[in-house]
């Protein structure tokens, strides 16, 4: 019953020399509003590399569904312009041609979302829209399309598939959803797999089941993950290495323990500083004054600066996504001066240790 | 009997017996048991947690506490007295005593209304004081919440999340509550603000002598903010204890995966070995399983699981569970090997 242990699944994929799958540079994203174009993102730099699982964090409205849409060009219709290159084994997914794109889509990098029910269409079977999604993209009889997607069904944990596959998606649960709409995306053996928070809407319990799923099936197939949560826990549990957003621009981009054990941005210091898990009962948690800016006032400069304890002479200056040392990335430059505590910040050992052992 | 000897002899704010709150499917066709047979005391001034996956029941608790639903079977007492045995006028007072929060403070705020307007509406509906008094006492609600003066001139779409919860705090507070029911409270708000909220919740107990029943599925936040905490599963408590000994050494197995399940923030060097992965969703509560609601998900049921329903015992002082086994060491015989 009991999972390997997720300490030795962090494997660390050799991100050095590794050619990358996906490499975003400069992304921005616009959209027209009422009050004008808004700039939503920018200067959103990352790689990922073959088989890696990488979890992008943040609050609410910091850009992470919008990043992931953009990689697949599924922009809502007010969307006003994109910059930047988004290159994906070698095209650009921001200029190739919508014919491109539509190869593309659904073969070699799938999406899943958080309501699995809105993604699925209510009037045809499960056992239907997966077989379809196979039927587009590659010659294959009805027949082979349909014992591929038993077999899929399989694979993600679907008791007795063969009973399933001509249900409706009303006649399943939240979590069984959840795994035939994995099962849609994997069923053309995608490189890369964007999951848009996957698990926001089940309980944990299965949440647990999806997530294991999820790592394994990037485990033994090898497909590169993009996992978009506001739960540290989930990229904890989930990838190896994280990047958090923070009002449209990446901030930190490290591994998943560099980054909780030494954050090197005042933000991602703060988030892991202010989580229940680790603060002693009944103490007080340590929060974050103020809130995240509005595009439309966003401030000149360091875009966290009014919230930030360390803020000094030079952080109206703006901010880029420098290189830290050791693959790490941060858009401060005070990091190295600053040392800031992460999760696992002194104080709090005590219990973060009891919380671990339990 | 008045509140204020209830007081004296130390008896529990809230005492719920036997409760039952069942609803007709929309077809009319089923009852949904939605709470089937609940048992506990809030002991006053504490926080009393409540935990458990969607749909087992807690919000339906949380609204019987306050009288928002009538129980279908089962008492619930306040200091004692069985509100539903006072007059219609008597009702209306002693209800303002007991105040309830959702997790959407967008639904508890009128948008046309400004912020002052909407926490003058329960002082006003409950007619207390003057016109001036009122006033003075929402604006005071407001200060107490952290929110300066000029937000009462503001209307809900100029605050953030964490500010509109705060409105709905101050809100509840005009009524001078002695129990505030606070259901998800926090789940709507972002990981930078939760903290601040949770904080401020504490602060208010502290000052107000306020107690709370914290209704949520988040452990973190329930295991930070209780002094005691209640497992849900199915309509029915499964566990019930300090949180300290529930989450430390919790002794029902739904108790043991529901731990092991929530995903923490820690480096791999410190992750716990081996988790329990439950199988299956939970059953639906209009036809639940016969004998251990818990058992066609338990990893160690037994037939005799299937034949009797656990009892709801003390094992240890304090500590409640739902469990045949949970007073054998190592109850747990060989844990099957999970199917691929
Ligand atoms: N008015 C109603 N009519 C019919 N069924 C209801 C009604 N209210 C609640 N239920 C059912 O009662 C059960 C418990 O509901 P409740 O809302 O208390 O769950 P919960 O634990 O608060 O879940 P969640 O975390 O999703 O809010 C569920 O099965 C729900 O569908
Ligand atoms: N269709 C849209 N029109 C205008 N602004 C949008 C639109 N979609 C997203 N945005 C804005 O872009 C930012 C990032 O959005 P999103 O990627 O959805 O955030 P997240 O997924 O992190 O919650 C937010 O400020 C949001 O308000
Ligand atoms: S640049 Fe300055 S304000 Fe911004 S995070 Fe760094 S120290 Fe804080
Ligand atoms: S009574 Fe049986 S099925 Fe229920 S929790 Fe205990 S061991 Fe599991
Ligand atoms: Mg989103
Ligand atoms: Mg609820």
């Amino acid at each position: 019953m009991a999972a390997g242990p997720p300490a030795q699944r962090r494997t660390e994929v050799a991100r050095d020399g590794a050619q990358p799958l996906l490499s975003v540079r400069g992304l921005g994203i616009r959209f027209k509003t009422t009050q004008g174009i808004w700039q939503a993102t920018r200067r959103i730099d990352f790689d990922i590399a073959p088989g890696e699982r990488v979890g992008i964090v943040g609050e609410s409205g910091c850009g992470k569904t919008i990043t992931g849409l953009s990689i697949l060009r599924l922009l809502p219709g007010n969307f006003a312009g994109l910059d930047g290159k988004i290159l994906f084994d070698g095209t650009d997914l921001a200029s190739c041609s919508a014919r491109q794109m539509r190869a593309i889509r659904g073969k070699r990098i799938a999406m899943i979302f958080q309501e699995p029910m809105s993604a699925l269409d209510p009037v045809f079977t499960v056992g239907h829209q997966i077989a379809e999604t196979l039927r587009v993209h590659t010659d294959v009889s009805y027949e082979e399309a349909r014992a591929k997607t038993l077999e899929m069904l399989r694979r993600v944990g679907i008791a007795s598939p063969e009973r399933r596959i001509d249900d409706y998606p009303h006649q399943l649960s939240g979590g069984m959803r959840q795994r035939v709409m994995i099962a849609a995306s994997l069923i053309c053996g995608p490189q890369l797999l964007i999951a848009d928070e996957p698990t926001t809407a089940l309980d944990v319990t299965v949440q647990a089941q999806i997530l294991e799923l999820l790592r394994d099936i990037s485990e033994t197939s090898k497909t590169a993950l993009m996992l978009i949560t506001h739960d540290l826990g989930v990229v904890a549990e989930t990838c190896t290495r994280m990047i958090t957003m923070y009002a449209g621009e990446v901030i930190e981009d490290a591994t998943v323990d560099e980054a909780l054990v030494r954050p090197l941005h005042p933000y991602t210091s703060g988030l892991l500083r202010s989580l229940p898990h680790l603060s002693p009962r009944h103490g007080r948690l340590p929060s974050i004054p103020g809130r995240v800016p509005s595009i439309a006032e966003m401030p000149a400069g360091c875009r966290f600066r009014a919230r930030c304890a360390h803020a000094a002479e030079g952080c109206e200056a703006e901010q880029k996504l420098q290189d830290a040392g050791g693959g790490r990335k941060v858009r401060c430059w005070r990091f190295a001066e600053l040392n800031l505590p992460g999760a696992l910040h002194p104080p709090e050992t005590p219990t973060a240790a009891k919380v671990a052992t339990q | 009997m008045t509140a204020a000897s209830a007081e004296q002899r130390d008896e529990p704010i809230v005492s719920v017996r036997d409760l039952q709150v069942r609803f007709q499917t929309s077809d009319r066709r089923a009852t949904v048991k939605a709470v089937d047979g609940v048992n506990f005391d809030v002991r006053r001034g504490e926080t009393f947690g409540i935990i458990g996956e969607s749909g087992s029941g807690k919000t339906t608790i949380g609204r019987a506490l306050v009288f928002l639903l009538n129980p279908s079977a089962g008492a619930i007492l306040h200091d004692g007295i069985d509100p539903m045995a006072l007059s219609r006028r008597e009702f209306q007072n002693h209800r303002r005593d007991y105040q309830i929060i959702f997790q959407d403070p967008n639904a508890a705020l009128n948008p046309r209304m400004t912020i002052l307007a909407s926490v003058l509406e329960p002082l006003e509906l409950a007619g207390v004081g003057s016109r001036i008094e009122r006033e003075r006492q929402a604006r005071e609600a407001l200060e107490r919440v952290g929110l300066p003066q000029e937000f009462g001139e503001r209307y809900p779409h100029q605050l953030s999340g964490g500010q509109k919860q705060r409105v709905v705090i101050a809100r509840a507070l005009t009524l001078k509550p002695k129990l505030i029911v606070c259901d998800e409270v926090v789940a709507a708000l972002d990981m930078s603000i939760r903290g601040d909220v949770l904080n401020l919740f504490a602060d208010l107990q502290r000052d107000l002598g306020l107690t709370y029943v914290f209704i949520t599925h988040d452990l973190a936040v329930v295991s930070h903010i209780s002094e005691r905490v209640a497992v849900m599963y199915l309509g029915q408590f499964v566990e019930l204890g300090p949180t300290e000994e529930v989450a430390e050494r919790p002794l029902h197995p739904y108790t043991i995966a529901l731990l092991s399940a929530e995903p923490r923030p820690l480096p791999s060097s410190m992750r716990q070995e081996s988790r329990i992965v439950l199988q299956g969703e939970v059953p639906s509560p209009i036809d639940p399983p016969a004998g251990c609601r818990f058992r066609t998900r338990c990893p160690h049921a037994q037939p005799l699981c299937t034949e009797r329903v656990p009892e709801w015992r003390e094992l240890k002082p304090d500590h409640w569970v739902a469990c045949h086994f949970a007073d054998r060491p190592n109850y747990l015989p060989n844990v099957p090997e999970r199917t691929p």
